[in-house]
């Protein structure tokens, strides 16, 4: 990016379970070598060090769930000059968005014996639906290669591409027989966006959806196919209703059958 | 004379949290422990689901130890259904549990808490001048994230366990690619024992009573008996009764104090103090070789007791890859049945909790989760009144430093214990 210094990166987060993070050190292999390309500007995970922006880029983990983080992602956006949203929670709500479909106000009562003094809005959204968003890394957690390889197309001052079809074709690049043909375990793999390398299908499961729909997917004609398979179909509405349920194109299918 | 510390965003743990101390004249008016992390309301919208789905949904209560919140689930829901499952799944499960282990004490240990050792920043700062200590700590923790990729598919948040066993249980030969750097990775684990036995830790003795499981078979992690280092001895279905949530006046933070008087401590140092006798031998030998006595007691200690527990976990889990047969059934499955039920396992910052009601159906009525930070509050902030005579001498600087660092000795994830503290709001 910046061609006289390094440049800036920080690492911010919102409501998460911290897993999107853990992937940069997770890159045991790259991540001295990562440290020497860039300057690791603001990650309170991993460093004291906590310099004040403008940053060149600023990888965002996990929704907008509380009335500061509305404040602080707003702040982190006038900051930093390329924002990526990392992970299910920052791109889709994660597994918190599910009270969207509740009222905040009843599940502070089941969670804390003092529901007053929790400060919670009423949904967990993604991070676009408050702020102009870069790119959207997508997955529960994110894959560490898409990321590292993200972070060098950056560098080096290209556009990162990254897939746009379904966990289907990872599956027949793996070798994996069709969950669904071969043994009749639901999955929704068919609509969600591929980039895991399909482990769900090779564990002998079906996929769960936690890299988010894949572009322009049927979710509803893969429910009317299950169900005419004989699966379940709370089962299989329940699929989409996990870490990316609050999606767009997810929750419309959801909202369909629910 | 007054003074205040304010640490207003603890780095190098995980999740959000703050800490705010007010001395005069040597005396603590005031210590509060904040955690600001965002309620995520698990126990909420757990109800409703089928049991199937909740070892990968607490899963995400934390990223760092998703093994520990799948295990615990797990098993809590087998007791329910009635699934005894076979010992080669157990040992699988283990074998789990142990690379969970090696990943998150090594990411402790190296990336988060030695710095405060040496005064780095971080440990990409510390690499610059210890480049082999760093470069060997990551490759030690990438073992342990192989371990967990391998049986699990991926590291963070695993999707082959399951209610009953393993969606796939993995073949002997998968385990090759753990084999080829098996000897290095050994040889720094042990080497860590003196390693961190030989660091400088600040005085701090406090009469703390160390909880943690305790079975008369194993080194203990998916099961046991609760037993402490002042005389409990009780089974898990009496976590709540012998533990009980408490609220303080100056916090908005539950806590749990045993029998709702004192604080504990769980992890890795409650572990070691009461079950150091089933450590691997080879483990033992070099924890004498480096001078270090049971019980241990100086809490900034626990970075040793961490690495005694890589140690242990490497050296088991090579026992466990030479002897491994695959399960002959990857899972045990049961019809639903209505019940509720308890289970404790050890997660590597100490016992998580989790209890279930489950329909006939099979769909959670209501869940309750405690985990090792939420317990370890309490204890946390006993340390920092310990020291408060000590803080009132320094710099302001250098007592923030050692107060961050008091706190680091618990290794507290504060994602996980979020969806279960209380934010301090109060304004001043």
């Amino acid at each position: 990016m910046s061609k006289n210094r390094k440049t800036s990166l920080a690492v911010f987060k919102f409501s998460s379970c911290d897993g999107c993070q853990l992937q940069i050190l997770n890159a045991e292999n790259e991540l001295l070598e990562l440290a020497n390309q860039v300057d690791i500007s603001y990650f309170m995970e991993a460093t004291r060090r906590a310099k004040p922006g403008p940053y060149d880029v600023a990888l965002v983990e996990g929704s907008v769930s509380t009335p500061h983080e509305k404040e602080l992602v707003a702040e982190i956006r006038k900051n930093s000059k390329y924002l990526i949203a990392i992970g299910a929670c920052a791109t889709a709500g994660g597994i918190q968005a599910l009270r969207n479909w509740s009222s905040v106000e009843s599940f502070k009562k089941i969670v804390y014996p003092n529901p007053e003094w929790i400060a919670a809005l009423e949904k967990a959204t993604p991070i676009s639906e408050h702020v102009k968003v870069d790119l959207e890394l997508m997955g529960c957690p994110i894959n560490k290669d898409q990321l590292l390889y993200v972070t060098a197309q950056l560098l080096r001052g290209k556009k990162p591409y990254l897939p746009t079809y379904s966990v289907c074709l990872e599956c027949k690049m793996r070798g994996t027989p069709c969950v669904i043909v071969s043994k009749k375990v639901p999955c929704i793999g068919p609509t969600t966006m591929a980039g895991c390398g399909a482990i769900c299908p090779a564990y002998g499961r079906g996929c769960y959806g936690c890299f988010g729909p894949m572009d322009d997917p049927n979710p509803k004609a893969l429910v009317d196919y299950l169900v005419s398979e004989g699966i379940d179909k709370g089962d299989v509405i329940r699929l989409f209703k996990g870490f990316t349920g609050y999606s767009e194109k997810f929750r419309k299918v959801i909202d369909e059958y629910e | 004379m007054s003074k205040e510390i304010k640490v207003d965003y603890l780095a190098r743990v995980e999740g959000e949290g703050a800490l705010d101390i007010k001395l005069r004249d040597g005396q603590v008016e005031k210590l509060e422990l904040r955690i600001f992390e965002p309620p995520r309301f698990f126990e909420a919208f757990l109800e409703g689901r089928s049991y199937m789905e909740v070892p990968d949904i607490t899963a995400r209560i934390c990223g760092i130890c998703p093994v520990a919140y799948q295990m615990s689930s797990a098993r809590a829901l087998e007791k329910i259904l009635g699934i005894e499952v076979s010992p080669e799944i157990k040992t699988l499960r283990r074998l789990l549990y142990l690379g969970e282990y090696v990943e998150s004490h090594v990411l402790h240990v190296y990336l988060l808490h030695a710095p405060d050792f040496f005064g780095y920043e971080s440990a990409i700062e510390m690499a610059k001048d210890h480049p082999d200590v760093v470069k060997k700590a990551l490759s030690l923790k990438h073992w342990g994230n192989l371990v967990m990729q391998i049986i699990g598919g991926r590291s963070v948040h695993p999707v082959s366990p399951r209610v009953g066993g393993f969606h796939r249980a993995v073949k002997k030969e998968e385990f090759t690619p753990l084999l080829t750097n098996l000897d290095e990775v050994k040889q720094t684990a042990l080497d860590a024992v003196e390693w961190t036995a030989g660091l400088r830790f600040p005085d701090l003795e406090r009469d703390t009573e160390y909880v943690s499981l305790w079975s008369n078979a194993e080194y203990p992690i998916l099961e046991g008996r609760i037993r402490s280092t002042k005389g409990i001895d009780v089974a898990e279905e009496e976590f709540e009764t012998t533990f009980i949530e408490h609220q303080v006046p100056y916090s908005t933070a539950l806590r749990r104090l045993v029998r709702g008087k004192t604080p504990y401590a769980a992890g890795p140092q409650a572990r070691v103090n009461l079950n150091h006798d089933k450590l691997m031998p080879e483990v033992l030998d070099k924890a004498k070789e480096a001078g270090i006595s049971f019980p241990i007691q100086n809490p900034y200690m626990s970075i040793v007791s961490r690495i005694l527990e890589v140690a242990h976990a490497v050296l088991e889990a090579e026992e466990i890859i030479e002897r491994y047969k695959p399960p002959s059934a990857p899972y045990v499955m049961k019809e639903p049945r209505e019940g509720e039920a308890v289970a404790i396992t050890e997660a590597p910052r100490g016992m998580l909790y989790h209890k279930y009601a489950i329909d006939g159906r099979g769909m959670v009525k209501t869940a309750k989760i405690s985990s090792p930070t939420a317990q370890n509050q309490s204890s946390m902030e006993a340390d920092l009144l310990e020291l408060a005579p000590k803080l009132a001498k320094m710099t302001n600087e250098k007592a923030t430093l050692l107060c961050e660092q008091t706190i680091r000795n618990y290794d507290p994830c504060i994602s996980c214990s979020a969806h279960f503290l209380k934010l301090n709001i109060t304004s001043e």
